[in-house]
């Protein structure tokens, strides 16, 4: 089978799995997971072959492995859709797979495959564990989830969604993937949607998601109409980029108010389209402003925030500018990369800062994967593209493993609380953990690695060596802001995840339910440990050249390969101890001091860094609804339903019957019986009075009437004669 | 075979009707063979229709199928009946949407004979509209749809039908009162109703001249907006669509179903086939206002739908919305006409026209599912419905996202088509329907949730009230819209190529 | 065409009133029985010369010839041309069907149709249809004339003595009077236009063929065609003489309504026509501007007040005015669209608003009322009317695929020739009439049915329904086939333009 051919098979099983599922097996819970996993094991063996086959092509950014075909007739031209397999898109076909078939396999575990059904459990709510009556004596066990095929439908589209986005070599296809997934984690999200907190927030990641998608359409409708394509490639020919760069994006505007919007006025045109998918981004991937859905979307079940935040739809953002970063390049003002460095960079501390106050063990997360994704959009700013997808392949890794550890903890917390029944204990509040280490060593230690990645543990972990990166380009090209911003951003982030692991993990148990917190099964652990694996190996393959002692050890491969998708390949920097120190000492200093301040902190009253402030994240839901959520509903429900339609538009058509109805009694009344009526009556009296008074007497009424002709006939006579007496001369 | 090849338009336009006088002699009171009657005939049509597809030559420009039949000989009209690629793709959506509503209409109990019959009449005036060739004949078929719509409405409607069906009634009448003038004044010029001829004659008047004591333009200008108000009205256009949110609100479901389906349609299908090719330069000219209009459309019908509490209403103004972006595109074209982002815009205003039928038609049947079910459309007395009807709560999360034009499926298309047309010729406009397409979203979700989601509503959970699941009569009626729209958003090319060659050689 | 078709057709009804006159007085059904062969014979008959005119030929034709006063040139002159032939059609169907509505009958607890001496009334009844088709074939001016008060004197007797107790005497008497001073009008230009006639060609001779032939000097013809044509016209409700009409409608009962709205207010416009335009065409020039101003403010006014009727005889009657307005705005364009309007609207309307008061009496011969908002319901008990009450109502708004459509589009397009501002002011009726239509149909037949009607209603009669359908038929026919009439109608207006110097 050819690559091509293939590579146009790998998005198909999931979502055949999830029509099948849908229409077929949703009652058979094993068929469904059957079906949803052995799906993602096709699209990933699909995804590795095609991997393969792309090491092995040279100057694989020249000829990528591409076909297309024709799907809508525009004119007389065809707008074509097709695959592309370039080095970005391979490198991020590649911890896609392999993140998506973790999350599958280990979602089986996650659900409670094989518990008995509980008893009390409704669909549209988390399961809430079953009494089995085992040797003897009940005890209670984790009941599995009422709504276990539909997760497995669901998530299989979610994969689809990916995969399209990854393969395809269009904007527009691209943006098909794209909405999917954000149909997916609406779903996902109000997975259990008897909750209200899942239920808003699914509606709210839907909508804030969707103001960046608007945007970006707008965005590709711009491109299509000025290039006539929205295929990559076509794209980013050289003369075209460098018309687009050099066009001006609002010259009427420039003209006419150079002085009123001289930062709007600025734009070129290829700016200006880059931002447009820009804002897009800030939407999937959460960037600040739009950054508010995110830690909300933990409402979903664990899979799905490991899904979401870790390995797809954020990274889905990224990678869209990451694929647009010529366009973006293009632009010779640099507003807009600068825009972009500074959104990144701003996102990624004030996130940070978040994540600090934060005690629900996923939400942590949360913050920290926004805090992430904000040093890829800064890296891309500053026009550091490799070091973006390092970052952005690495932290898929590691943050998957993070999510899915988490999810492993909250669910031995939640053995523990089904084991005391105390159901008013919170099993993803770190206060109530502790000493979880022994509990459960398997996921303890692999969180650790995750941990130490995030927070850039020098030398072994990959999260070291993609974020020293980062801050080595915003270095190297004298971004000191950037520079600044970021290497603070990264010692909060080793800070918080010190903390959370040292409030999860370390010390002793804090309540009942952490004491009888259990190990979890083999489905969930096996993905940890194989993500592990990544968050530490994969970093090897992008250690610089010019790194002391290591750096000849293995050749700085992703700098090649990915390097190679651009059309000028971006040369490797020179090395330089001050960003290497900068970020040895942030990760170090943030580990350190992270554990110093919660080795010993046992409840949120001793957690000095709860302020109010960073614990309502800045207030911004406040003043999103303040601002915006409320303005909407008086606009729709006042004003244009209640003042507009109803009371203006209708009133005004309301006035017409009662119009014709005035009009129609005012003729009759005054024209049709004052003037017209009455002056017939008036003749008619005369005549019955005429009638009566010639014979005195009132007789029949055919003498009547013959009084009538008579009176005619003398009336006629008289009045032939008068003609003929004076006009006979006319005839 | 040879006479309905020669045939074929005439034979789909008149058999429902003849089919409606037919079943006068049908026995009374046996409703289920009143309505499988009604349900066969109506595919006679469709199956038609399907081989006018077959034999439909796309690359041949002008009309096919041609049928010329004596009328009015005096004033000049005939029944001339002719399809393009555009009047096709409505007489396929029609053709296939009647058969759906009537097998949706089986639940109807009251009156069944005169209901289906009305039905079928209704289909012959629809029909009549998209073949016409003659401007009269158009007119004739343009006023009689509205008679049986009105009694649907006014006879099996809900509460408030009186005031909705007169409100239909007198408004669409009172806005083709120009339309009819109009028409007038045209044959009183020419003699001859017969479009293509007027076509090049109306055209080809010199401009200077004058015209019943009027300068030509003058007279040109009041005639645009003659034809243009009656077409707004009926499309609707905000600030026309007043009628529609009653008229939908209070029709039975079938009824609609038709209505949103393809009685919007002809207003759109009156700009394409009337003003477009009559009015080049007031097109032109006034693109900009009918834009303005459009844009308020799309944007104030999405608030509106947004603003509702009755899940019918609601739909209704979603149909506001949608209808917006096919005014939209013709706007732009009418601004850019021949131009290669002109047609890219009417082979999007024209597909979502057909895709609209589709998806809005779903809807409207799925509200009128749920009606029925719990005599309710309050959205605040749903709730957590989905698991009581998984299957319901499926289909009617995919109709919504069709309507919501979500990527893959048929909506977002025909959307992307329109906005990608127009966003060269009308950036303004185009820019700021996107943010309607937000508020699309708002009032999809708002629906969804208040039915399905939320805490489940436990009067509807058990006993008498119990929500019982979609029947497999409603499904049948759903699976072929479903099927379209997830292929539309597939594969659109099958129906989009037709469309477009029309498009290319029309303007 | 030997046979004298036309002299029988008029005659029948003649000879029918005398043998019903003749019968014993408690003869009820027999007087019905020879009511109803002597309908069906006239009708059969004028379907006969309907369908036996030569359209190609057209001019006037079955022409028959009898001299009556040959002293004074006085002649029983018959002959239809394409103008007279649908009236004489529509003459006999409206006498027919008044027939089977009127039929009524005692044992029935409802008291529909006519109970009280039906035998004179159908007597003058056909005295009536005499004088009517007498004036539709009339070719001599004074027979027409003459049948012309011959129509008009028994709806005197008709209104006075059967009609609605409340209003008759009132009614009558003012029709009567309107009627007569109209006619006395155009009395006098006739023997003026008969003795000027003689003056120029030295005959004695009431012969329109050749008054048309010879024709009238320019200043004769302006000074004396406003007399001749209002006065005609004063029949056919033109305004501002209309005011005798709709009482008239609602004091009549109901066969005497249809034929009254149906066929004797065609009988003034087709006489001013006929005499007004056909014979002084060159004034018809002149004062046309005159005509239309009173057509075109008959149309919108009478729509207006229709509106607001809430008597529903009322409302039907102030219809008739304004689409009676509609026909002699066809005239008053004096231009084929025009005419040819005129001529289908002169049927469709006589046709249409029969079957309004066949319905109306209908309904209040079982209710009692013709208080619309009283009324309610009446499709439960009788569906049957309601469907042709609706189809007339559709007529009536100018739906297309009826007559009335095929009708009044022609008039709008001729008056657009003459004069566009009128077409466009007048054709607000449409709509104003489609929503009183509308609006009363929904209220009469489909609002809930008050409690006190409850279960005295009674379905309407198998003679109602034959009615009904045969007068619904027409509508359509002509309304999906107009070349059912207009090619007909086409030949008469021919005629007219070849005197109007060919326009």
């Amino acid at each position: 089978m050819t690559t091509e051919t293939l590579i146009w098979l790998i998005p198909l099983p999931p979502v055949l799995a999830f029509f099948l599922i849908v229409l077929f097996t949703n009652k058979n819970k094993a068929l469904s997971h059957t079906l949803a996993v052995g799906a993602a094991f096709l699209s990933w063996l699909g995804s590795m072959i095609v991997f393969v086959r792309a090491l092995g092509v040279e100057h694989l950014g020249e000829h990528p492995f591409e076909s297309s075909l024709n799907w809508l007739p525009t004119g007389d031209t065809w707008f074509r859709i097709g695959v592309l397999v370039d080095p970005l898109s391979a490198a991020v076909l590649f911890f896609v797979a392999w993140t998506v078939l973790m999350i599958f396999i280990y979602s089986v575990g996650y659900h409670n495959y094989g518990q008995p059904e509980g008893d009390q459990d409704v669909k549209g709510l988390p399961p809430r564990g079953a009494i089995v009556n085992a040797h003897g004596h009940k005890h209670a066990v984790p009941s599995v989830e009422p709504m276990y095929s539909r997760f497995f439908a669901f998530i299989g589209l979610f994969a689809f969604g990916m995969y399209v986005l990854v393969l395809s070599d269009n904007l527009l296809t691209l943006f098909v993937g794209w909405e999917i997934m954000g149909l997916c984690s609406y779903l996902l999200i109000g997975f259990w949607y008897a909750k209200k907190s899942a239920r808003d927030a699914a509606v709210k990641a839907f909508m804030t998601t969707r103001v960046g998608d608007v945007f970006m359409l707008l965005g590709i409708a711009w491109l299509y109409s000025y290039t006539g394509t929205l295929n990559f490639r076509e794209i980013f020919q050289p003369e075209l980029l460098e018309r687009m760069g050099n066009a001006m994006a609002f010259p009427e505007l420039a003209m006419r108010w150079p002085a009123l919007f001289p930062f709007i006025s600025s734009f070129s045109i290829a700016g200006a389209i880059a931002l447009l998918l820009f804002v897009g981004t800030v939407g999937k991937s959460a960037q600040f402003p739009l950054h508010v859905w995110l830690p909300d979307a933990m409402e979903g079940p664990t899979p799905v925030s490991a899904m979401i935040h870790a390995a797809t739809m954020v990274s889905a953002g990224v990678y869209a500018v990451v694929r647009m970063f010529p366009l973006l390049e293009a632009d010779v003002t640099g507003t807009s990369m600068a825009v972009v460095a500074f959104i990144g960079a701003f996102t990624a501390i004030f996130a940070a800062t978040i994540a600090v106050a934060q005690n629900d063990i996923k939400r942590v997360l949360a913050y920290s994967t926004i805090s992430q994704l904000g040093f890829m959009i800064a890296a891309l700013g500053i026009g550091a593209y490799v070091a973006a997808v390092f970052h952005l392949i690495t932290h898929a890794f590691f943050k998957a493993l993070l999510f899915l550890g988490s999810g492993s903890v909250i669910h031995g917390m939640e053995h523990g609380v089904l084991h005391t029944g105390n159901h008013h204990v919170d099993a993803q509040d770190m206060f109530n953990m502790g000493g979880l280490r022994r509990k459960m060593p398997i996921t303890f230690w692999t969180f650790l690695i995750g941990g130490f990645a995030l927070s850039g543990f020098p030398l072994i972990t990959a999260g070291f060596w993609s974020k020293d990166e980062i801050l080595a380009e915003a270095f190297g090209h004298g971004h000191w802001w950037v520079f600044i911003t970021l290497a603070v951003a990264a010692f909060l982030t080793a800070f918080y995840t010190m903390r959370q692991i040292t409030l999860t993990f370390l010390g002793e148990p804090r309540t009942k339910e952490a004491e009888h917190a259990q190990e979890t099964p083999w489905t969930m652990t096996v993905p940890l440990v194989i993500l592990a694996f990544f968050a530490v190996a994969y970093g090897w393959i992008g250690v610089p050249t010019g790194f002391p002692v290591l750096g000849g050890l293995l050749p700085n491969w992703l700098h090649e390969f990915v390097g190679g998708t651009l059309a000028e390949h971006p040369e490797a920097l020179a090395f330089n101890w001050i960003p290497l120190g900068t970020s040895l000492f942030v990760a170090l200093g943030g580990l350190y001091f992270g554990w110093l301040t919660y080795r010993n902190v046992n409840s949120p009253a001793e957690d000095r860094l709860q302020i109010p402030l960073l614990k309502n994240k800045y207030y911004f839901d406040e003043i999103y609804d303040r601002l915006f959520v409320k303005p909407a509903y008086w606009f729709a429900e006042t004003f244009v339903y209640k003042w507009m339609d109803q009371g203006l538009i209708d009133s005004i058509l309301h006035l017409f019957g009662p119009l014709t109805d005035k009009i129609g009694s005012f003729i009759r009344k005054y024209i049709d019986l004052l003037i017209l009526n009455d002056a017939g009556d008036g003749s008619y009296k005369a005549t019955w009075w005429f009638g009566r008074n010639l014979r005195g007497v009132q007789t029949g009424r055919i003498q009547q009437y013959l009084m009538f002709a008579l009176a005619i006939f003398m009336l006629v006579g008289a009045a032939l004669y008068f003609y003929f007496r004076y006009f006979r001369l006319v005839a | 075979m040879n006479f309905i090849d020669t045939h074929l338009l005439s034979l789909t336009l008149f058999l429902p009707s003849i089919a409606a006088i037919f079943m006068l002699l049908l026995p009374n009171g046996n409703d289920k063979l009143t309505r499988w009657f009604a349900f066969g005939v109506s595919l006679i049509p469709f199956l038609l229709s399907l081989v006018m597809w077959s034999r439909f030559d796309p690359g041949q420009p002008g009309f096919q199928f041609e049928e010329s039949y004596v009328w009015y000989e005096a004033i000049g009209s005939s029944l001339h009946l002719g399809v393009d690629g555009l009047s096709l793709t409505m007489v396929l959506l029609t053709t296939l949407l009647t058969p759906l509503a009537i097998l949706a209409s089986f639940s109807i109990t009251d009156r069944v004979k005169p209901y289906m019959m009305l039905f079928l009449l209704l289909e012959t005036g629809m029909l009549g509209v998209f073949m016409a060739l003659d401007l009269l004949i158009f007119f004739v078929f343009w006023e009689v749809g509205l008679v049986p719509m009105y009694f649907l409405i006014n006879q099996w409607g809900s509460a408030n039908r009186n005031y909705a069906s007169l409100k239909f009634l007198i408004y669409t009448m009172g806005g083709s009162l120009g339309l009819l003038l109009a028409i007038q004044m045209l044959g009183v010029l020419f003699g001859t109703y017969d479009l293509l001829t007027l076509y090049q004659r109306w055209n080809s008047l010199v401009p200077g001249s004058l015209l019943l004591g009027l300068p030509v333009q003058t007279v040109k200008t009041i005639a645009f907006w003659a034809f243009a108000i009656a077409f707004t009205i009926k499309v609707p256009v905000w600030p026309f669509h007043t009628w529609l949110p009653d008229a939908h609100t209070e029709a039975p479901t079938a009824g609609s179903m038709i209505l949103a389906g393809v009685l919007l349609k002809l207003g759109a299908y009156g700009f394409l086939r009337l003003i477009l090719p009559l009015y080049p330069f007031e097109a032109r000219v006034f693109a900009g206002a009918l834009a303005l209009l459009a844009t308020a459309a799309i944007v104030f019908g999405a608030f509106g739908a947004y603003a509702q509490t009755d899940f019918k209403r609601l739909v209704a103004y979603s149909s506001v919305n949608h209808m917006g972006f096919v005014v939209l595109g013709i706007a732009a074209a009418g601004l850019a006409a021949g131009t290669a982002d002109a047609n890219i815009a009417l082979n999007g205003a024209i597909l979502q026209m057909f895709n609209h039928g589709l998806s809005a038609a779903g809807m409207f049947f799925l509200v009128g599912v749920i009606y029925e079910r719990t005599h309710t459309r309050n959205l605040n007395e749903f709730g957590g419905l989905f698991p009581l009807v998984p299957v319901y709560g499926g289909i009617l999360i995919f109709t919504s996202m069709a309507s919501l034009g979500l990527p893959g499926l048929n909506g977002f298309i025909s959307e992307f088509l329109v906005v990608r047309g127009a966003f060269p010729i009308l950036t303004v406009y185009t820019a700021i329907s996107m943010l309607g397409l937000l508020f699309t979203g708002a009032y999809i979700l708002k629906g969804i949730t208040k039915v399905l989601h939320g805490p489940l509503n436990e009067h509807w959970a058990h006993g008498e009230h119990k929500l019982t699941e979609i029947s497999t009569r409603e499904i049948l009626v759903m699976a072929p819209l479903m099927a379209l729209i997830l292929w539309n958003g597939i594969w659109p090319a099958w129906i989009l190529n037709v469309i477009n060659k029309a498009v290319v050689m029309l303007f | 065409m030997n046979f004298p078709f036309l002299s029988v057709i008029t005659f029948t009804p003649l000879v029918a009133a005398l043998l019903i006159l003749l019968l014993p007085a408690q003869r009820k059904n027999e007087a019905r029985a020879v009511a109803l062969g002597a309908a069906v014979i006239a009708l059969l008959l004028s379907f006969c010369v309907y369908f036996n005119y030569d359209q190609a030929a057209g001019g006037y034709q079955f022409i028959e010839k009898y001299n009556w006063l040959p002293a004074l040139g006085i002649s029983l002159y018959f002959g239809v041309d394409g103008m007279s032939t649908p009236l004489v059609l529509l003459t006999g169907v409206v006498m027919f069907t008044g027939v089977l509505i009127s039929w009524g009958d005692d044992d029935k607890r409802v008291m529909a149709g006519i109970q009280d001496r039906p035998r004179e009334f159908f007597a003058f009844l056909f005295i009536l249809a005499w004088g009517v088709f007498g004036v539709f074939v009339s070719l001599d001016l004074f027979m027409l004339f003459f049948f012309y008060e011959i129509a008009v004197f028994p709806m005197y007797l008709l209104i006075a003595i059967w009609g609605w107790v409340v209003t008759r005497e009132y009614a009558a008497m003012k029709l009567t009077l309107y009627l007569f001073l109209g006619s006395v009008i155009s009395l006098v230009g006739v023997l003026i236009m008969y003795w000027v006639q003689y003056q120029n060609t030295g005959v004695l001779s009431f012969d329109m063929l050749e008054m048309e032939k010879a024709g009238f000097s320019q200043t004769f013809q302006n000074i004396w065609f406003l007399p001749v044509f209002l006065g005609f016209a004063v029949l056919g409700g033109i305004w501002p003489f209309h005011n005798w009409s709709p009482d008239g409608h609602v004091a009549a009962p109901t066969a005497v309504s249809m034929f009254h709205a149906g066929v004797l207010m065609k009988l003034g416009a087709f006489a001013a026509l006929r005499v007004g335009i056909m014979l002084l065409p060159q004034g018809a020039v002149t004062w046309k501007w005159l005509i239309m101003f009173f057509a075109a403010v008959a149309v919108v006014y009478g729509a207006y007040i229709a509106f607001v009727q809430t008597d529903f005889k009322y409302m039907v009657g102030f219809s008739s005015v304004s689409h009676m307005g509609l026909v002699m705005l066809g005239f008053s364009t004096l231009n084929r669209e025009g005419l040819l309007g005129s001529g289908l609207q002169m049927f469709s309307h006589g046709v249409m608003t029969a079957l309004f008061f066949a319905v109306v009496g209908m309904i209040y011969d079982r209710a009692h009322t013709r208080q619309i908002p009283e009324l309610g319901g009446m499709n439960k008990v009788m569906s049957f009317a309601a469907i042709g009450f609706i189809i007339g109502g559709l007529v009536s708004m100018g739906m297309p695929g009826f007559s009335g459509f095929v009708a009044e589009f022609p008039i709008f397009l001729g008056v657009w020739r003459e004069q566009w501002l009128v077409a466009v002011i007048s054709s607000i009726s449409i709509v104003i009439t489609a929503a009183y239509i509308m609006r009363n149909i929904r209220q009469v037949f489909f609002s809930d049915l008050p409690e006190k009607l409850d279960g005295h209603l009674t379905d309407v009669t198998v003679l109602d329904k034959v009615a009904i359908t045969t007068l619904c038929l027409f509508m359509i026919l002509i309304g999906l086939f107009p070349g059912f009439m207009v090619p007909m109608v086409e030949t008469g207006v021919e005629n007219i333009l070849r005197l109007l110097g060919g326009t």
